[in-house]
């Protein structure tokens, strides 16, 4: 099977967010990075696809230079070669143009399987996925929680909501969006990580410009809709405040 | 016009679809109500109460189990006939699986999980959360019309959709569907048989999130749901690890609760969480980070180390 991954890198989740002079985005020069998390699931289903019927496990990704760091990783985990279209604007570029470059640089390599996340930990669209299956002409399901491939068609097992589940079959080649704790995820090993550097990474330019069917006017902190009382001092005095409240106030412990 | 697609599955309503259909009511212009499946006749007399202009109803047989291709194909038919402005859609886990094909196949602007809608000029502001609801942005769609816009679960009220002084009128939109182009087959929709804890009856829960850093850390969350008779709950990610089994789970994607008191320990707040138990009656919160979105709907909140203060709140207790 021939299997691509698309990821995204994004800020990591411990970093405390800035927003920029003009209001339009993250100031992230000096943020960490980190690979999505469910791309994360996404990859360690593809690789355990690879290891049960064969094949290829391909990670791609749309982002700026800085992205061939979440790629590196994605290498060093098992995945053989990265394609990187890379361009600093896509770092906050919208589903439509993420989902064009990614078609335009994935077509002719003939995938059996593309799994993407379920959306991003940072725009969060849960687009990109659905409008790439589109624009490949591949039939696609979303929000998975098991895959079972069986020749010339799939078996899905679909997250609805609530604690609902339900199977579907489709025919490959298919695009999957894959829903965080599918899988229990590996880490890279050291063997990895040498094997890596080894690997490719082709760079490739976006195709030709999309229009952006979205556009972010500004970015801000939500005002809190609810008056929290916030209980100051050290944990003990916090604690000691909080047991007062519950138990008198809104009387909701004894 | 904005035509709102409402859902339904075996004929009943899924309520977001009241919450889509207040948000196009607010948004203001004349709204149409549409809705698709294998009889539907009571679900449009069910949503005939709303002030709407018409319900348009698309029937085929390949609409009875839902499909993204079937969908798809029904509605860049409707749309295509009726020439709306805007498209709305309750932000359920069955519109996120075919509104960016839609979108994709229409060429038009898809704006996904709106949680305020702002007028300005002649033209529509839609507030979504970014960065797990750490922040908002104010975006705008681009391109033609029809813009397409899915609405959050929860963020507007369903019972402020207007109703109608007399009952709209039901229309049957002459599309159909060409059940040869669907290339999903679906089962039917099952529950995992494991499912034993009904949190939803629960008076107090205890829920922990990724602040917890480690299984072994468990064990003082369940001191603290000894100490004031809690069940315990967590966020998905806890339950991904396998921490906790997934019948703990609140959210979106598990269950949905609203006891009298929620205590969220490391829970920063994203949005799949929070739609699980807003409904609490009273929320506490302890999260290292300020900034922590669980601090916009709690009721308390403490910033803190979890791992000083729940034990200093255990100490408490036991005064």
């Amino acid at each position: 099977m021939k299997i691509a991954v698309c990821i995204k890198q994004v800020v990591t989740r411990e970093w405390q967010l800035r927003v920029n002079d003009s209001k339009s985005w993250i100031r992230d020069q000096d943020a960490s990075f980190e690979l999505n998390e469910p791309d994360a699931y996404a990859l360690e289903e593809a690789l355990r696809l690879k290891e049960k019927h064969g094949g290829e496990v391909v990670v791609c990704s749309a982002g700026p230079a800085r992205a061939a760091q979440v790629l590196r990783e994605a290498l060093a985990r098992g995945a053989d070669r990265a394609i990187h279209v890379e361009s600093e604007p896509l770092a906050s570029a919208d589903a439509f143009v993420i989902a064009d470059v990614l078609a335009a640089a994935v077509r002719d390599e003939k995938f059996d399987l593309v799994l993407t996340g379920l959306q991003s930990d940072d725009q969060g669209f849960g687009q990109v996925g659905v409008v790439l299956a589109e624009k490949l002409g591949m039939p696609h399901a979303t929000i998975i929680m098991e895959v079972q491939v069986t020749g010339p068609t799939m078996r899905v097992k679909r997250e609805l909501e609530g604690g609902w589940f339900q199977w579907m079959t489709l025919p490959l080649p298919a695009l999957l969006t894959i829903q965080s704790g599918i899988n229990q995820l590996r880490y890279a090993t050291l063997k990895g990580i040498m094997a890596a550097k080894k690997k490719e990474i082709r760079k490739v330019a976006p195709s030709a410009s999309t229009a952006q069917a979205q556009k972010i006017l500004s970015v801000y902190f939500p005002e809190k809709g609810k008056k929290t009382q916030m209980l100051p001092g050290s944990p003990a005095e916090a604690a000691r405040a909080l047991v007062q409240k519950l138990r008198d106030e809104v009387r909701v412990i004894s | 016009m904005i035509l709102v697609i409402a859902e339904q599955r075996e004929g009943q309503l899924n309520r977001a679809s009241w919450e889509a259909i207040a948000a196009a009511q607010q948004a203001g212009g004349p709204v149409k109500i549409a809705v698709l499946g294998a009889g539907v006749a009571a679900a449009a007399t069910e949503l005939a109460v709303a002030d709407a202009a018409e319900i348009v109803t698309v029937e085929a047989p390949a609409l009875e189990d839902y499909t993204a291709d079937g969908y798809v194909q029904a509605l860049s038919a409707l749309v295509g006939a009726e020439s709306p402005t805007h498209v709305f859609f309750p932000h359920t886990y069955q519109t996120r699986d075919f509104a960016p094909a839609l979108a994709a196949r229409l060429q038009r602007a898809l704006i996904t999980d709106v949680t305020a809608i702002k007028k300005q000029g002649d033209g529509l502001v839609y507030v979504r959360p970014v960065f797990q609801g750490k922040l908002n942005a104010d975006v705008s769609a681009e391109g033609p019309a029809p813009h397409l816009i899915t609405c959050q679960i929860g963020a507007f009220r369903a019972d402020a959709a207007a109703r109608g002084a007399s009952a709209a009128a039901v229309r049957k939109a002459a599309i159909d569907v060409d059940a040869s182009a669907i290339r999903q087959k679906p089962e039917a929709p099952f529950k995992e048989a494991k499912q034993a804890v009904d949190l939803s009856q629960a008076e107090r829960i205890v829920a922990v999130g990724r602040g917890i850093k480690g299984q072994e850390h468990l064990q003082l969350v369940e001191k603290l749901a000894q100490a004031i008779g809690a069940e315990i709950a967590a966020s998905r990610p806890i339950c991904d690890s396998g921490w906790l089994p997934m019948d703990r789970q609140i959210g979106s994607s598990g269950q949905t609760v609203a006891p009298k008191l929620y205590v969220a320990l490391g829970i920063s707040g994203a949005i799949q969480h929070l739609v699980g138990m807003k409904g609490s009656r009273t929320i506490v919160a302890i999260n290292k980070d300020p900034e922590a979105p669980i601090f916009e709907i709690a009721d308390f909140g403490i910033t803190g180390d979890l791992f000083e203060v729940v034990p200093a709140l255990i100490a408490e207790l036991s005064k």
